[in-house]
Protein backbone atom coordinates (compact mmCIF):
# COMPACT_ATOMS: atom_id res chain seq x y z
CA UNK A 1 0.00 0.00 0.00
CA UNK A 2 1.32 3.48 -1.35
CA UNK A 3 0.21 6.26 0.96
CA UNK A 4 0.65 9.75 -0.33
CA UNK A 5 -0.66 12.71 1.96
CA UNK A 6 0.15 16.38 2.02
CA UNK A 7 2.09 15.87 -1.08
CA UNK A 8 3.70 18.95 -3.31
CA UNK A 9 6.11 20.44 -5.14
CA UNK A 10 6.58 23.85 -6.87
CA UNK A 11 3.36 23.92 -9.48
CA UNK A 12 1.89 20.81 -7.58
CA UNK A 13 -1.03 21.65 -4.63
CA UNK A 14 -1.01 19.51 -1.45
CA UNK A 15 -2.78 16.16 -2.55
CA UNK A 16 -3.67 13.12 -0.94
CA UNK A 17 -4.21 9.19 -1.73
CA UNK A 18 -3.54 5.71 -1.36
CA UNK A 19 -2.86 3.24 -3.85
CA UNK A 20 -3.51 -0.45 -2.51
CA UNK A 21 -1.45 -3.66 -3.91
CA UNK A 22 -2.45 -4.62 -6.98
CA UNK A 23 -4.60 -1.40 -7.92
CA UNK A 24 -3.57 0.35 -11.29
CA UNK A 25 -4.26 4.53 -11.16
CA UNK A 26 -4.58 6.68 -14.33
CA UNK A 27 -3.28 9.79 -14.23
CA UNK A 28 -4.74 12.47 -16.83
CA UNK A 29 -4.96 15.80 -17.81
CA UNK A 30 -3.52 18.62 -20.27
CA UNK A 31 0.32 18.77 -21.15
CA UNK A 32 2.08 20.70 -18.70
CA UNK A 33 -0.67 20.49 -15.84
CA UNK A 34 1.59 19.02 -13.32
CA UNK A 35 1.19 15.24 -14.08
CA UNK A 36 5.15 14.33 -14.41
CA UNK A 37 5.79 16.77 -11.44
CA UNK A 38 3.85 14.29 -9.52
CA UNK A 39 5.64 11.08 -10.19
CA UNK A 40 8.68 12.47 -9.68
CA UNK A 41 8.01 14.06 -6.78
CA UNK A 42 6.81 10.25 -5.43
CA UNK A 43 9.66 9.01 -6.35
CA UNK A 44 11.78 11.70 -4.66
CA UNK A 45 13.63 12.91 -7.71
CA UNK A 46 12.59 16.55 -7.57
CA UNK A 47 12.51 18.66 -3.96
CA UNK A 48 9.10 18.19 -2.47
CA UNK A 49 7.61 18.02 1.00
CA UNK A 50 4.88 15.74 2.01
CA UNK A 51 4.41 12.43 4.00
CA UNK A 52 5.26 9.35 1.58
CA UNK A 53 5.37 5.77 2.76
CA UNK A 54 5.17 2.38 1.41
CA UNK A 55 3.71 -0.98 3.57
CA UNK A 56 4.34 1.26 6.68
CA UNK A 57 7.74 2.52 5.95
CA UNK A 58 8.32 5.72 5.25
CA UNK A 59 10.65 7.15 2.49
CA UNK A 60 12.66 9.12 4.98
CA UNK A 61 13.56 5.78 7.06
CA UNK A 62 15.48 4.73 4.04
CA UNK A 63 18.22 5.75 1.46
CA UNK A 64 16.58 7.20 -1.24
CA UNK A 65 18.10 4.88 -3.69
CA UNK A 66 16.44 1.73 -1.94
CA UNK A 67 13.05 3.63 -1.97
CA UNK A 68 13.41 4.33 -6.13
CA UNK A 69 14.10 0.11 -6.33
CA UNK A 70 10.60 -0.51 -4.90
CA UNK A 71 8.64 2.98 -6.32
CA UNK A 72 10.29 3.17 -9.57
CA UNK A 73 9.90 6.26 -11.79
CA UNK A 74 10.16 5.50 -15.77
CA UNK A 75 10.12 8.52 -17.54
CA UNK A 76 8.42 9.50 -20.80
CA UNK A 77 11.81 10.01 -22.14
CA UNK A 78 14.27 7.59 -20.82
CA UNK A 79 18.23 8.15 -20.63
CA UNK A 80 20.95 5.87 -22.08
CA UNK A 81 24.16 5.83 -20.83
CA UNK A 82 26.02 3.00 -22.38
CA UNK A 83 26.19 2.25 -26.47
CA UNK A 84 24.64 -1.32 -26.40
CA UNK A 85 21.65 -2.59 -25.08
CA UNK A 86 22.55 -5.24 -22.75
CA UNK A 87 25.03 -2.74 -21.12
CA UNK A 88 21.72 -1.21 -19.38
CA UNK A 89 21.51 -4.15 -17.81
CA UNK A 90 23.14 -5.38 -14.81
CA UNK A 91 21.75 -9.09 -15.95
CA UNK A 92 20.98 -8.88 -19.38
CA UNK A 93 20.41 -12.90 -18.82
CA UNK A 94 17.29 -12.13 -16.43
CA UNK A 95 16.21 -8.98 -18.53
CA UNK A 96 15.86 -11.57 -21.87
CA UNK A 97 13.13 -13.00 -20.42
CA UNK A 98 11.06 -9.71 -20.78
CA UNK A 99 11.68 -9.07 -24.27
CA UNK A 100 9.08 -11.48 -25.54
CA UNK A 101 6.28 -10.63 -23.85
CA UNK A 102 7.20 -6.93 -25.05
CA UNK A 103 7.44 -7.75 -28.63
CA UNK A 104 11.02 -7.22 -28.55
CA UNK A 105 13.00 -9.76 -30.59
CA UNK A 106 15.67 -11.52 -28.34
CA UNK A 107 18.60 -10.58 -30.70
CA UNK A 108 17.98 -6.90 -29.63
CA UNK A 109 20.18 -7.37 -26.49
CA UNK A 110 23.14 -6.94 -28.49
CA UNK A 111 22.11 -4.13 -30.60
CA UNK A 112 23.62 -0.37 -30.28
CA UNK A 113 20.99 2.15 -28.44
CA UNK A 114 21.65 4.72 -31.25
CA UNK A 115 20.01 2.21 -33.81
CA UNK A 116 16.66 1.80 -32.52
CA UNK A 117 13.26 3.21 -33.14
CA UNK A 118 11.41 5.11 -30.24
CA UNK A 119 9.15 2.51 -29.72
CA UNK A 120 11.85 0.03 -29.51
CA UNK A 121 13.76 1.94 -26.86
CA UNK A 122 10.62 2.55 -24.64
CA UNK A 123 9.54 -1.17 -24.21
CA UNK A 124 13.46 -1.58 -23.85
CA UNK A 125 13.49 1.17 -20.82
CA UNK A 126 10.10 -0.54 -19.76
CA UNK A 127 11.99 -3.69 -19.42
CA UNK A 128 15.17 -2.13 -17.79
CA UNK A 129 12.09 -1.03 -14.76
CA UNK A 130 10.56 -4.25 -14.72
CA UNK A 131 13.42 -6.52 -13.71
CA UNK A 132 14.03 -4.83 -11.04
CA UNK A 133 10.14 -6.19 -9.54
CA UNK A 134 9.40 -2.54 -7.99
CA UNK A 135 6.35 -2.84 -5.58
CA UNK A 136 4.96 0.57 -7.09
CA UNK A 137 5.64 1.42 -11.18
CA UNK A 138 5.54 5.45 -11.89
CA UNK A 139 5.14 5.34 -15.45
CA UNK A 140 5.17 8.33 -17.53
CA UNK A 141 3.03 7.75 -20.87
CA UNK A 142 3.91 4.53 -21.14
CA UNK A 143 2.46 3.41 -24.31
CA UNK A 144 3.00 7.04 -26.25
CA UNK A 145 4.47 6.38 -29.68
CA UNK A 146 3.35 3.00 -29.83
CA UNK A 147 1.94 1.22 -32.44
CA UNK A 148 -1.54 -0.61 -31.60
CA UNK A 149 -0.15 -4.15 -31.09
CA UNK A 150 2.92 -2.86 -28.63
CA UNK A 151 0.37 -0.57 -26.97
CA UNK A 152 -1.40 -4.15 -26.15
CA UNK A 153 1.65 -6.17 -25.61
CA UNK A 154 2.70 -2.95 -22.75
CA UNK A 155 -0.99 -3.06 -21.36
CA UNK A 156 -0.64 -6.70 -20.73
CA UNK A 157 2.41 -7.49 -19.39
CA UNK A 158 1.47 -4.53 -17.15
CA UNK A 159 -1.85 -6.32 -16.36
CA UNK A 160 0.28 -8.93 -15.27
CA UNK A 161 2.29 -7.37 -12.41
CA UNK A 162 -0.84 -5.63 -11.31
CA UNK A 163 -2.22 -9.35 -10.53
CA UNK A 164 1.13 -10.07 -9.31
CA UNK A 165 0.59 -7.68 -6.00
CA UNK A 166 2.35 -4.66 -8.17
CA UNK A 167 0.64 -0.94 -7.97
CA UNK A 168 0.56 1.15 -11.09
CA UNK A 169 0.31 5.02 -11.27
CA UNK A 170 0.65 5.87 -14.90
CA UNK A 171 0.32 9.31 -16.72
CA UNK A 172 -1.73 9.34 -20.39
CA UNK A 173 -3.20 10.97 -22.74
CA UNK A 174 -5.19 8.02 -23.55
CA UNK A 175 -8.46 7.71 -22.04
CA UNK A 176 -9.31 4.65 -23.43
CA UNK A 177 -6.22 3.30 -22.19
CA UNK A 178 -7.05 4.79 -18.62
CA UNK A 179 -10.71 3.01 -18.79
CA UNK A 180 -8.64 -0.09 -19.66
CA UNK A 181 -6.46 -0.25 -17.36
CA UNK A 182 -6.70 1.76 -14.48
CA UNK A 183 -9.47 1.33 -11.74
CA UNK A 184 -9.25 4.98 -10.72
CA UNK A 185 -8.69 8.36 -12.15
CA UNK A 186 -6.54 11.35 -10.95
CA UNK A 187 -7.39 14.32 -12.89
CA UNK A 188 -4.45 17.14 -13.18
CA UNK A 189 -5.10 20.44 -14.18
CA UNK A 190 -2.88 23.20 -13.42
CA UNK A 191 -0.84 21.78 -10.51
CA UNK A 192 -4.39 20.23 -8.83
CA UNK A 193 -5.18 17.10 -8.71
CA UNK A 194 -8.71 16.04 -8.43
CA UNK A 195 -9.27 12.14 -7.55
CA UNK A 196 -11.84 10.84 -10.10
CA UNK A 197 -14.32 7.45 -9.61
CA UNK A 198 -13.65 4.40 -11.41
CA UNK B 1 79.60 28.04 -10.40
CA UNK B 2 79.08 31.64 -11.14
CA UNK B 3 76.14 33.00 -13.28
CA UNK B 4 77.19 34.10 -16.45
CA UNK B 5 74.21 35.57 -17.98
CA UNK B 6 73.84 38.64 -20.48
CA UNK B 7 72.29 41.16 -18.71
CA UNK B 8 69.56 43.42 -21.23
CA UNK B 9 69.58 47.38 -21.50
CA UNK B 10 66.81 49.12 -22.24
CA UNK B 11 67.92 49.89 -25.21
CA UNK B 12 67.30 45.98 -25.98
CA UNK B 13 63.58 45.89 -25.32
CA UNK B 14 62.79 48.80 -27.09
CA UNK B 15 64.39 47.27 -29.75
CA UNK B 16 62.61 43.99 -29.52
CA UNK B 17 59.00 46.21 -29.17
CA UNK B 18 59.64 47.15 -32.80
CA UNK B 19 58.35 43.68 -33.24
CA UNK B 20 55.17 44.81 -31.30
CA UNK B 21 54.70 47.48 -33.85
CA UNK B 22 55.55 45.05 -36.04
CA UNK B 23 52.47 43.28 -35.16
CA UNK B 24 50.20 46.63 -35.06
CA UNK B 25 51.36 47.23 -38.59
CA UNK B 26 50.01 44.24 -40.13
CA UNK B 27 47.19 44.21 -38.08
CA UNK B 28 46.27 47.80 -39.79
CA UNK B 29 47.00 46.43 -43.04
CA UNK B 30 45.12 43.02 -42.78
CA UNK B 31 42.19 44.95 -40.92
CA UNK B 32 42.37 42.55 -38.11
CA UNK B 33 41.47 45.44 -35.56
CA UNK B 34 43.84 44.41 -32.90
CA UNK B 35 45.99 46.76 -33.12
CA UNK B 36 44.72 48.52 -30.09
CA UNK B 37 44.06 45.76 -28.26
CA UNK B 38 48.17 44.44 -29.02
CA UNK B 39 49.72 47.20 -27.79
CA UNK B 40 47.71 48.10 -24.48
CA UNK B 41 48.00 44.45 -23.58
CA UNK B 42 51.65 45.05 -24.14
CA UNK B 43 51.74 47.94 -21.84
CA UNK B 44 49.60 46.52 -19.40
CA UNK B 45 52.18 43.58 -19.47
CA UNK B 46 54.93 45.73 -18.75
CA UNK B 47 53.06 47.69 -16.02
CA UNK B 48 52.13 43.95 -14.29
CA UNK B 49 55.61 43.15 -14.80
CA UNK B 50 57.21 45.98 -13.23
CA UNK B 51 55.12 45.83 -10.28
CA UNK B 52 55.73 42.42 -9.57
CA UNK B 53 59.22 42.88 -9.55
CA UNK B 54 59.07 45.64 -7.27
CA UNK B 55 56.83 43.51 -4.97
CA UNK B 56 58.99 40.27 -5.40
CA UNK B 57 62.23 41.84 -4.52
CA UNK B 58 60.63 43.71 -1.41
CA UNK B 59 59.05 40.29 -0.30
CA UNK B 60 63.15 38.68 -0.85
CA UNK B 61 64.53 41.49 1.23
CA UNK B 62 61.62 41.44 3.80
CA UNK B 63 61.82 37.66 4.11
CA UNK B 64 58.23 37.66 6.55
CA UNK B 65 56.38 34.67 6.91
CA UNK B 66 53.23 37.34 6.81
CA UNK B 67 53.78 39.25 3.89
CA UNK B 68 54.28 35.83 2.01
CA UNK B 69 51.25 34.82 2.72
CA UNK B 70 49.55 37.63 1.65
CA UNK B 71 51.53 37.17 -1.50
CA UNK B 72 50.37 33.62 -1.70
CA UNK B 73 46.89 35.16 -0.81
CA UNK B 74 46.33 37.35 -3.63
CA UNK B 75 47.83 34.74 -6.11
CA UNK B 76 45.04 31.95 -4.76
CA UNK B 77 42.27 34.35 -5.29
CA UNK B 78 43.53 35.54 -8.55
CA UNK B 79 44.24 32.04 -9.78
CA UNK B 80 40.10 31.01 -8.43
CA UNK B 81 38.88 34.13 -10.57
CA UNK B 82 40.10 32.95 -13.47
CA UNK B 83 38.47 29.07 -13.08
CA UNK B 84 35.22 31.22 -12.21
CA UNK B 85 35.78 33.26 -15.59
CA UNK B 86 36.38 30.33 -17.94
CA UNK B 87 33.01 28.51 -16.50
CA UNK B 88 30.10 28.90 -19.43
CA UNK B 89 27.52 27.60 -16.68
CA UNK B 90 28.43 29.06 -12.80
CA UNK B 91 27.13 27.84 -9.72
CA UNK B 92 24.61 29.77 -8.34
CA UNK B 93 25.41 31.78 -5.32
CA UNK B 94 29.25 31.58 -3.68
CA UNK B 95 29.91 28.60 -5.05
CA UNK B 96 30.47 29.87 -8.62
CA UNK B 97 34.08 31.24 -7.10
CA UNK B 98 34.27 28.96 -3.62
CA UNK B 99 34.36 25.80 -5.70
CA UNK B 100 37.45 26.25 -7.77
CA UNK B 101 39.20 28.46 -5.13
CA UNK B 102 39.20 26.03 -3.14
CA UNK B 103 40.23 23.37 -4.96
CA UNK B 104 42.84 25.53 -6.27
CA UNK B 105 44.03 26.31 -2.59
CA UNK B 106 43.62 22.98 -1.62
CA UNK B 107 45.85 21.31 -3.59
CA UNK B 108 48.67 24.80 -4.73
CA UNK B 109 49.57 24.95 -1.06
CA UNK B 110 49.62 20.97 -0.45
CA UNK B 111 52.02 20.10 -3.35
CA UNK B 112 53.93 23.47 -2.62
CA UNK B 113 54.44 22.65 1.09
CA UNK B 114 55.80 19.09 0.11
CA UNK B 115 58.05 21.02 -2.44
CA UNK B 116 59.41 23.18 0.27
CA UNK B 117 59.54 20.28 3.06
CA UNK B 118 61.40 17.79 0.93
CA UNK B 119 62.70 18.61 -2.41
CA UNK B 120 63.95 21.95 -2.01
CA UNK B 121 63.98 22.72 1.87
CA UNK B 122 64.92 26.61 1.77
CA UNK B 123 65.95 28.02 5.21
CA UNK B 124 63.61 29.37 6.54
CA UNK B 125 61.42 26.91 4.73
CA UNK B 126 58.52 29.75 3.56
CA UNK B 127 61.74 31.95 1.85
CA UNK B 128 59.78 33.90 -0.63
CA UNK B 129 62.39 33.54 -2.99
CA UNK B 130 61.39 29.63 -3.61
CA UNK B 131 57.75 29.73 -2.28
CA UNK B 132 56.51 32.12 -4.35
CA UNK B 133 57.55 30.90 -8.13
CA UNK B 134 56.85 27.69 -7.17
CA UNK B 135 53.72 28.23 -6.26
CA UNK B 136 52.71 30.51 -9.38
CA UNK B 137 54.31 27.02 -11.88
CA UNK B 138 51.88 24.50 -9.85
CA UNK B 139 48.89 26.89 -9.67
CA UNK B 140 48.84 28.16 -13.24
CA UNK B 141 48.37 24.34 -14.58
CA UNK B 142 46.58 23.37 -11.54
CA UNK B 143 43.96 26.52 -12.54
CA UNK B 144 44.02 25.37 -16.15
CA UNK B 145 42.93 21.42 -14.98
CA UNK B 146 40.60 22.75 -12.27
CA UNK B 147 38.78 25.42 -15.09
CA UNK B 148 38.37 22.76 -18.05
CA UNK B 149 37.45 20.24 -15.81
CA UNK B 150 34.38 21.85 -13.81
CA UNK B 151 33.81 23.04 -17.36
CA UNK B 152 33.17 19.85 -18.50
CA UNK B 153 31.38 18.86 -15.56
CA UNK B 154 28.43 21.80 -15.74
CA UNK B 155 28.21 22.03 -19.65
CA UNK B 156 27.71 18.44 -20.17
CA UNK B 157 25.70 17.77 -17.45
CA UNK B 158 22.48 19.18 -19.69
CA UNK B 159 22.90 16.82 -21.92
CA UNK B 160 23.64 13.97 -19.97
CA UNK B 161 20.64 14.65 -17.67
CA UNK B 162 18.24 12.00 -18.71
CA UNK B 163 20.87 9.56 -18.46
CA UNK B 164 21.85 10.45 -14.54
CA UNK B 165 18.07 10.86 -14.10
CA UNK B 166 17.02 7.31 -15.24
CA UNK B 167 19.77 5.73 -13.45
CA UNK B 168 18.60 7.54 -10.52
CA UNK B 169 15.28 6.65 -10.60
CA UNK B 170 15.99 2.84 -10.95
CA UNK B 171 17.76 2.77 -8.02
CA UNK B 172 21.31 3.84 -8.44
CA UNK B 173 23.76 6.35 -6.36
CA UNK B 174 24.70 9.20 -7.16
CA UNK B 175 27.92 8.42 -7.43
CA UNK B 176 27.17 5.36 -9.73
CA UNK B 177 25.01 8.04 -11.98
CA UNK B 178 27.28 10.84 -11.93
CA UNK B 179 30.86 8.39 -12.63
CA UNK B 180 30.40 8.41 -16.32
CA UNK B 181 30.40 11.93 -16.48
CA UNK B 182 32.54 12.94 -13.35
CA UNK B 183 35.65 10.73 -15.54
CA UNK B 184 34.81 12.21 -18.51
CA UNK B 185 35.58 15.57 -17.00
CA UNK B 186 38.34 14.39 -14.54
CA UNK B 187 40.39 12.97 -17.88
CA UNK B 188 39.46 16.58 -20.15
CA UNK B 189 40.77 18.41 -17.17
CA UNK B 190 43.96 15.93 -16.74
CA UNK B 191 45.28 15.77 -20.55
CA UNK B 192 46.78 18.83 -20.98
CA UNK B 193 49.29 17.96 -18.51
CA UNK B 194 50.00 15.04 -19.94
CA UNK B 195 50.50 16.50 -23.25
CA UNK B 196 52.71 19.01 -21.83
CA UNK B 197 55.11 16.24 -20.43
CA UNK B 198 54.96 14.21 -23.68
CA UNK B 199 56.03 17.31 -25.51
CA UNK B 200 58.69 18.46 -23.17
CA UNK B 201 62.11 18.39 -24.77
CA UNK B 202 60.77 17.19 -28.28
CA UNK B 203 58.25 19.84 -29.27
CA UNK B 204 58.80 22.78 -26.43
CA UNK B 205 61.71 23.65 -24.16
CA UNK B 206 59.86 24.12 -20.97
CA UNK B 207 59.62 28.15 -20.01
CA UNK B 208 61.42 27.29 -16.70
CA UNK B 209 64.61 25.76 -17.93
CA UNK B 210 65.20 27.72 -20.62
CA UNK B 211 65.36 30.30 -18.35
CA UNK B 212 67.59 28.85 -16.10
CA UNK B 213 70.29 27.77 -18.93
CA UNK B 214 69.62 31.61 -20.18
CA UNK B 215 71.10 32.38 -16.48
CA UNK B 216 73.89 29.96 -17.06
CA UNK B 217 73.04 27.00 -15.32
CA UNK B 218 74.11 23.81 -16.75
CA UNK B 219 71.45 22.19 -19.01
CA UNK B 220 71.76 19.00 -16.70
CA UNK B 221 71.08 20.87 -13.49
CA UNK B 222 67.83 22.81 -15.51
CA UNK B 223 66.55 19.81 -16.62
CA UNK B 224 66.10 18.45 -13.26
CA UNK B 225 64.67 21.05 -11.71
CA UNK B 226 62.05 21.30 -14.78
CA UNK B 227 61.23 17.37 -14.35
CA UNK B 228 60.77 18.54 -10.57
CA UNK B 229 58.83 20.94 -11.45
CA UNK B 230 56.46 18.92 -14.00
CA UNK B 231 56.19 16.52 -11.52
CA UNK B 232 54.74 19.04 -9.07
CA UNK B 233 51.83 20.36 -11.35
CA UNK B 234 50.86 17.33 -12.13
CA UNK B 235 50.52 16.25 -8.50
CA UNK B 236 48.62 19.79 -8.32
CA UNK B 237 46.78 18.82 -11.28
CA UNK B 238 45.62 15.67 -10.66
CA UNK B 239 44.58 16.43 -6.71
CA UNK B 240 42.72 19.37 -7.85
CA UNK B 241 40.81 18.84 -10.56
CA UNK B 242 39.83 15.50 -8.61
CA UNK B 243 38.92 17.90 -5.37
CA UNK B 244 37.07 20.25 -7.96
CA UNK B 245 35.42 17.35 -9.79
CA UNK B 246 33.74 15.69 -7.32
CA UNK B 247 32.97 18.57 -5.01
CA UNK B 248 30.96 19.71 -8.41
CA UNK B 249 29.28 16.63 -8.09
CA UNK B 250 28.18 16.16 -4.94
CA UNK B 251 26.89 20.24 -5.18
CA UNK B 252 24.77 18.84 -8.86
CA UNK B 253 23.21 16.26 -6.43
CA UNK B 254 21.70 16.03 -2.44
CA UNK B 255 21.59 13.48 0.25
CA UNK B 256 18.41 12.15 -1.19
CA UNK B 257 20.20 11.44 -4.39
CA UNK B 258 18.50 13.51 -6.82
CA UNK B 259 20.03 15.89 -9.35
CA UNK B 260 19.95 19.80 -8.44
CA UNK B 261 20.42 21.47 -12.34
CA UNK B 262 18.44 23.84 -9.79
CA UNK B 263 22.09 24.89 -8.80
CA UNK B 264 23.61 26.04 -11.76
CA UNK B 265 22.62 29.52 -13.11
CA UNK B 266 21.40 30.09 -15.92
CA UNK B 267 24.05 29.99 -19.02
Amino acid sequence: MLHVRALTRPGLEPLDFDLADGEALAVLGPSGSGKTLLLRAIADLDPNEGQVSLDGASRESMPAPVWRRQVTYLPAEPGWWADRVDDHFPEPEVARALFAPLMLPATMMERPVAELSTGERHRIALARALVQSPKVLLLDEPTSGLDQGSTRAVEALLRARIGDGAALLFSTHDEELAERLGDRQLRVRKGRVELGAS
Amino acid sequence: MTATYITLEYADLVLASLLLFLNAGLSIWLRLALERQFLIAAARMCVQLGLVSLVLKALFELVSPGLTALAVLVMILFAGREVMGRQERRFRGLWAYGLGTSSVLFAGTLVTLFALATQIQPDPWYHPRYAIPLLGMILGNTMTGIAVGLNTLTSQIKRERPAIETMLALGETRSTAFRPLVRTAVRNGLIPIVNAMSAAGVVSLPGMMTGQILSGVEPFEAIKYQILIMFLIAGGTGIGVVTAVHAGALRLSDNRHRLRLDRLADS
